[in-house]
């Protein structure tokens, strides 16, 4: 009725409902509405709202959480009940709905019970009972006995009767002569036994067999008589009915304990949201459709929509008579055996909960985590509100104060798969970036490496060379000749604006006015820690533009960085940012020909060292193609960096590799460029670094100005971060120069087999140098600095200890001649 | 009353009727030499440990709410002591030992199981970050154990090796960390402190501090004014809310973390396995239930409870570990408020506040840290000076740069 209320208003509306088909309750009783069959009038409703284009009805649906800002998410089962399912066909699907208003009609679900014997077979909700028979058409036993404290489990009786099944009798605790539907049962033939309880249920393999009942006292706390046996398969039971405010509780709003009805009502809302039905407390079925347009209305007239009239329908339901919570009943007076279970998925007992008491954990939380209370997949939704009330009786006080415990998502369980979506499996998980020349790399078959999201060439092993070997030729071909390395993934900002030097100024530590147009320089930034946190090479392309690159890693982050700072503190200066990393390919060669190489297919570009020098850069076009050439070196040798459009990208590599031949030009990976590198004592930040690492500690003073300020340097004053005996970053020659130093390595002064051993610093990057003929590695270490030409040990997992000698970081042409000729 | 099969026995002769209450639940004196706030693990591990180690007494633990109802009873269990920084490590690996006496010291089940904890690592900078931590462990005299490939695949057959978007290479073990049940470590500490006469006051909250000439007073409560000595502030998420009560001004935020439950399958997990390419750590409880989590949700927050974007992620990357959790359900998930700090190590020691002390920051790793934390607290609190444990976690260590930051990550708490 909300939905058809809302729908003939004019408002988009999705009805999602938790079952294969609309009707809820309905479905499995036989009352009339409307004048006609429940059943009936629910298939007009149904396709009286499929008619309107705005609605959305979703069935087999469970909005299984309600988070803040009124969002909802609906756990829709595609496929779980088709026998073939088209095969592209996803099993479930996630509805993400940030409504404007919500009515929730989510029912109410029927109690238990708790008295002894309570779980045998055959021991049913009545509401169950009655969707077998009116629902399904199934007769879950021939001899029926029905058990309740409220009139509703009644209905259960006549359709019982309608379904052929004998009904033996209806056990009801309330007392004498309070109910119209008692009266009904009489006349229908059937024995109702007032004032009674079910004392003990016999049962054999097959379930139910026989139950006693006996007379309850006054009070309800004890039996006074024991009236007898009576044969039945099957108890159906009714402890009254519990609103189902699970979603009003996860919106943030507190159910209270409402005494005449015995259980929890919705309470004041918290998000638009308002609950109408029986899941509001509402168990009148007339009254539950015309509140149900009440609560639309309402609902429509909060987002500005007029509601129209809507009439409802009259039904044939009969109003009932109060229940009568009695939330432990007694058993057998003489022979008390057996068990009252009170969470059938935890087997939580009625002496569970009250032992829980007599121990002290009183609290509602507490009882729930000491017996497993409402740790079942259903979450407590039978058992949890006998269980409070039990709780309350043990302690003396009401249900409303004992409170319930909290509600939260998944209102019924949902698959991890359901959640992840699509987002699963080799290429969905996280998006792979390949570089354009990626395709090359795989036909020569190089290995990759996953750096961040990318694949990076790791070096390019041939027919019978491992690791070892294929870097070693890698490194000696680019020292010896040139060697070309795809450097695509570097992140790349384009930085433009009348204050973007005044940007660089206080985010890199060295002075950024003095670059000028063509030239390029190398920065460092932190933290505001003091700390490095990337580098890389700037280029100023024009007067207000510049190129800044970042490690590959880093990219995103340095931009969100940069973004942040200008966003959030520095509002006033004019600067853009625009990611270009995937707009360029850079094909990086290196060593003493490049220069000769490179000549060779370039056009209008002047390499002299005069021309071009050491960091600085140009445009013209490479082998045809308009390219930007950055003379910048990672490797210590001459080198240039080729950037040209990505989608020149593999064309220029191929035409370099092609012209490169007669000077055996070799491709390296990031390993060979990780050792290249080490070899001249540059770092990599994040490998070398750690974020406790001061420019200062990396032996790298000279970057960091003494004028101006910039992001980090109040920290560098820091007490601790000027302290002189600070890890630093050194060189390491071990004794015996085979042996490779594992990366990872503690560095201690002296072998000790007591624990805790004092460490000194440790191994960030270690290689075999083929270059050099021995191995080399960088260390942080404490003091290093002052320690030059010491002894340091690392001790390995397998009980050996390793001696290296403590060296300047750089190894190979310490005086830069190489790069700069 | 001592736990014993003796007494399960006996109790069992007169139908459990006669079990005491595991702790009194006292009306607050006027004044305690020392006031714990925050009954959750840690505050009851420091009251324990003050009555037991220096034989203070006269302790009240206030809890606003029910005790372990705040942190320590909305983590994911994981006991394990696999730091790297010189700071953290000799800490933690006190805790760790002490976890591993702690049924028997306290005389309560805290169902401690050492499974052993695996951190996966899928690249060549990861090895190189879990070899150096791995080497500083067994330094420190912990336990360690680098496993390839190969061992992996025995251990752990349901990773997924072959088809990963980045690859399994290996994994640090710690054998001896593992798991252990949340609630019972509040309520074991709980009964042992209650057993050596300290107040255990549920339902008190701290509305207001009372200070004397820069010297703490007693505390305004929902329960009446409390004198007291001494004051040792262990409220996790509300950490800055008490310290503002004081005037003080934290270096932290409080974040929101969830945390899930699957629905109870046969045993897969046996032991805690963390995601090296992606935020994920799980376990399996006793009963059955996948215990998981992930990242923080990343806003600033004092609501227990979480959002959906992060709920996906961490799927997610549980599929991406595991794919076989793709039909398992989620039965539930909570959140927990976090104090971020901005190294992501906690604070534990003095206050500007004479006789006032702080146990904060713990971001999202304080239940490991529950007996060492109780154990170093008492210790600060009874002799007014840190001990040499947690001397690295002062609170004035950010102003002088002494941060011990093992992510490396910097001044940003959500990252930690």
């Amino acid at each position: 009725m909300a939905a058809l209320t809302a729908a003939r208003s004019g408002a988009r509306v999705i009805v999602a409902d938790e079952q294969s088909e609309f009707g809820g309750g309905l479905l499995g009783t036989g009352i009339e509405v409307g004048g006609m069959v429940a059943r009936k009038w629910v298939q007009k409703m149904v396709e009286a709202l499929a008619k309107w284009p705005e609605v959305m009805m979703l069935s087999r649906s469970t909005v299984t959480g309600y988070h803040d800002h009124n969002f909802l998410v609906i756990n829709e089962r595609r496929t779980h009940h088709l026998s073939n399912p088209a095969s592209l066909m996803s099993r479930e699907r996630m509805w993400r709905v940030r409504a404007k208003q919500v009515v929730l009609a989510t029912g109410a679900i029927e109690r238990p019970l708790v008295f002894t014997d309570n779980d045998r077979p055959g021991v049913m909700l009545a509401s169950a009972v009655s969707v077998y028979m009116k629902r399904y058409a199934a007769v879950p036993g021939r001899s029926l006995v029905v058990f309740t404290n409220n009139d509703s489990a009644y209905r259960v009786v006549h359709d019982a009767i309608d379904a052929g099944v004998v009904v033996k009798g209806v056990v009801d605790l309330r007392d004498d002569g309070v109910s119209a539907a008692a009266d009904a049962a009489r006349c229908a033939g059937v024995p109702v036994y007032l004032g009674h309880a079910v004392t003990a249920v016999k049962s054999n393999f097959r379930g139910v067999k026989r139950i006693n009942i006996g007379r309850l006292s006054a009070d309800g706390r004890s039996v006074v008589a024991h009236k007898g046996a009576i044969e039945c398969d099957v108890l159906a039971m009714s402890g009254g009915w519990n609103p189902t405010v699970h979603l009003h509780a996860q919106s943030g709003g507190r159910p209270v304990f409402d005494e005449t009805n015995a259980c929890f009502f919705p309470g004041v809302s918290v998000q638009a949201e308002r609950s109408t039905g029986a899941c509001a407390g509402e168990f009148d079925l007339s009254l539950c459709l015309v509140r149900a347009v009440e609560a639309a209305s309402e609902a429509l007239r909060q987002v500005g929509i007029d509601p129209v009239t809507v009439d409802t329908p009259g039904t044939a339901q009969h109003s009932e008579a109060p229940l009568r919570a009695l939330w432990s009943i007694p058993g057998d007076p003489v022979m008390p055996r057996g068990k009252k279970f009170v969470d059938y998925q935890n087997d939580t007992t009625e002496a569970d909960i009250r032992l829980a008491a007599r121990e002290g954990y009183r609290s509602i939380e507490h009882v729930k985590r000491y017996t497993a209370l409402g740790f079942g997949t259903d979450q407590g939704k039978l058992g949890n509100v006998n269980g409070m009330a039990i709780l309350a009786d043990a302690l003396g006080q009401s249900p409303g104060a004992i409170g319930t415990t909290t509600y939260r998502p998944n209102y019924t369980p949902v698959t991890f798969g359901a959640i992840a979506g699509r987002a699963v499996g080799e290429v969905l998980f996280d998006p792979i970036r390949r570089t354009p020349m990626h395709e090359w790399h795989v036909e020569k078959g190089a290995a990759f490496e996953d750096v961040g999201q990318w694949k990076r060439p790791w070096y390019y092993p041939l027919p019978g060379e491992d690791r070892e070997k294929a870097v070693s030729r890698e490194c000696l071909a680019t020292r010896q000749s040139v060697g070309i390395l795809d450097a695509s993934t570097l992140g790349k900002i384009e930085i433009t604006g009348r204050d973007a030097a005044e940007l660089l100024d206080r985010i890199y530590t060295n002075a950024w006015k003095s670059l000028s147009v063509g030239r390029c320089r190398y920065g460092l930034m932190l933290g505001e820690d003091g700390m490095v946190m990337d580098d890389g090479v700037t280029s100023r392309l024009s007067e207000h533009r510049y190129l800044m690159t970042t490690t590959t890693g880093g990219a995103a982050h340095v931009l969100n960085w940069l973004e942040r700072w200008l966003q959030t503190e520095w509002p006033e200066l004019e600067v853009f940012l625009t990611s270009v990393t995937d707009r360029w390919s850079v094909t990086s060669i290196a060593g003493p020909k490049s220069r000769e190489l490179l000549e060779s297919l370039s056009e209008g570009i002047d390499l002299s060292p005069e021309t071009l020098p050491f960091m600085s850069f140009c445009e013209g076009h490479v082998a045809g193609i308009a390219a930007r050439v950055f003379r910048i070196s990672f490797s210590g040798e001459v080198a240039y960096e080729i950037n040209v459009s990505a989608d020149q990208g593999l064309s220029l590599w191929r035409t370099v590799m092609e012209a490169g031949k007669p000077f055996g030009i070799t491709p390296y990976g990031t390993d060979a460029m990780h050792v290249l590198r080490a070899e001249k004592g540059y770092v990599i930040v994040g490998q070398d670094t750690d974020g406790s690492v001061t420019p200062i500690d990396l032996g790298m003073d000279w970057i960091v100005s003494k004028k101006k300020d910039f992001i980090g340097k109040r920290s560098l004053s820091r007490a601790d971060t000027a302290r002189a005996n600070r890890k630093q970053l050194v060189g390491l020659k071990t004794e015996n120069s085979t042996v490779v130093l594992p990366e990872g390595a503690q560095l201690v002064n002296g072998f000790s087999s007591s624990r805790p051993v004092p460490m000194v610093g440790h191994v960030t990057s270690s290689y075999f140098s083929a270059t050099l003929g021995y191995s080399i590695a960088l260390a942080l270490i404490k003091g290093g600095r002052a320690r030059l030409g010491g002894t340091v040990y690392a001790p390995l997992l397998d009980g050996q200890l390793i001696k290296a000698t403590i060296t300047e970081p750089v190894f190979y042409d310490s005086d830069n001649v190489r790069q700069r000729d | 009353m001592k736990h014993s099969a003796l007494q399960i026995f006996r109790q069992a002769w007169s139908s459990h009727r006669k079990w005491p209450r595991t702790w009194s639940s006292p009306e607050p004196k006027p004044a305690y030499d020392v006031v714990i706030v925050g009954g959750g693990g840690h505050g009851l591990a420091t009251a324990f440990y003050l009555a037991s180690e220096h034989g203070i007494r006269n302790v009240a633990v206030l809890e606003k709410g029910w005790i372990g109802g705040g942190n320590t009873g909305r983590n994911t269990t994981i006991v394990r002591s696999n730091y790297l920084l010189d700071g953290n490590e000799p800490f933690y690996e006190w805790s760790l030992k002490l976890w591993e006496g702690l049924e028997q010291s306290l005389n309560y089940n805290v169902m401690m199981s050492q499974r052993g904890v695996i951190n996966l690592f899928h690249s060549d900078s990861q090895r190189d970050g879990f070899i150096r931590r791995g080497n500083a462990m067994l330094m420190h005299g912990a336990d360690a154990k680098l496993m390839d490939r190969d061992e992996l695949e025995k251990v752990l057959p349901y990773l997924d090796f072959d088809n990963a978007r980045f690859p399994v290479l290996g994994g640090l073990c710690q054998p001896r960390g593992g798991t252990a049940r949340h609630d019972a470590v509040a309520w074991g500490f709980a009964r042992a402190a209650d057993q050596l006469g300290v107040d255990i006051i549920q339902n008190c909250e701290v509305t207001g501090m009372r200070i004397k000439d820069g010297a703490i007073d007693g505390l305004d409560t929902t329960r009446g004014f409390i004198g007291a000595g001494k004051v040792g502030l262990a409220v996790a998420g509300n950490s800055s809310r008490l310290a503002s009560m004081a005037g003080l001004r934290l270096p932290l935020e409080s974040h929101v973390l969830q945390a899930f439950v699957s629905e109870s399958i046969k045993p897969l997990v046996d032991t805690v396995v963390t995601f090296g390419a992606g935020h994920f750590y799980v376990s399996q409880s006793d009963k059955g239930g996948l215990v998981f989590g992930g990242d923080l949700d990343g806003y600033n927050s004092y609501a227990q409870r979480g959002n959906l974007p992060t709920a996906e992620h961490i799927m997610e990357s549980g599929m991406a570990m595991m794919p076989c959790l793709g039909r398992v359900r989620v039965v539930r998930h909570w959140g927990g408020v976090m104090d971020m700090t901005m190294d992501g190590s906690p604070i534990i020691g003095l206050t500007p506040v004479t006789g006032l002390y702080l146990n904060g920051g713990w971001c999202y790793g304080g239940f490991k840290a529950t007996p060492g934390s109780g154990w170093v607290f008492a210790y600060t609190l009874a002799r007014g000076e840190p001990h040499r444990l947690n001397a690295a976690y002062r609170l004035d260590r950010f102003s002088a740069g002494r941060i011990i930051d093992e992510k490396g990550v910097g001044p940003q708490p959500n990252l930690h």
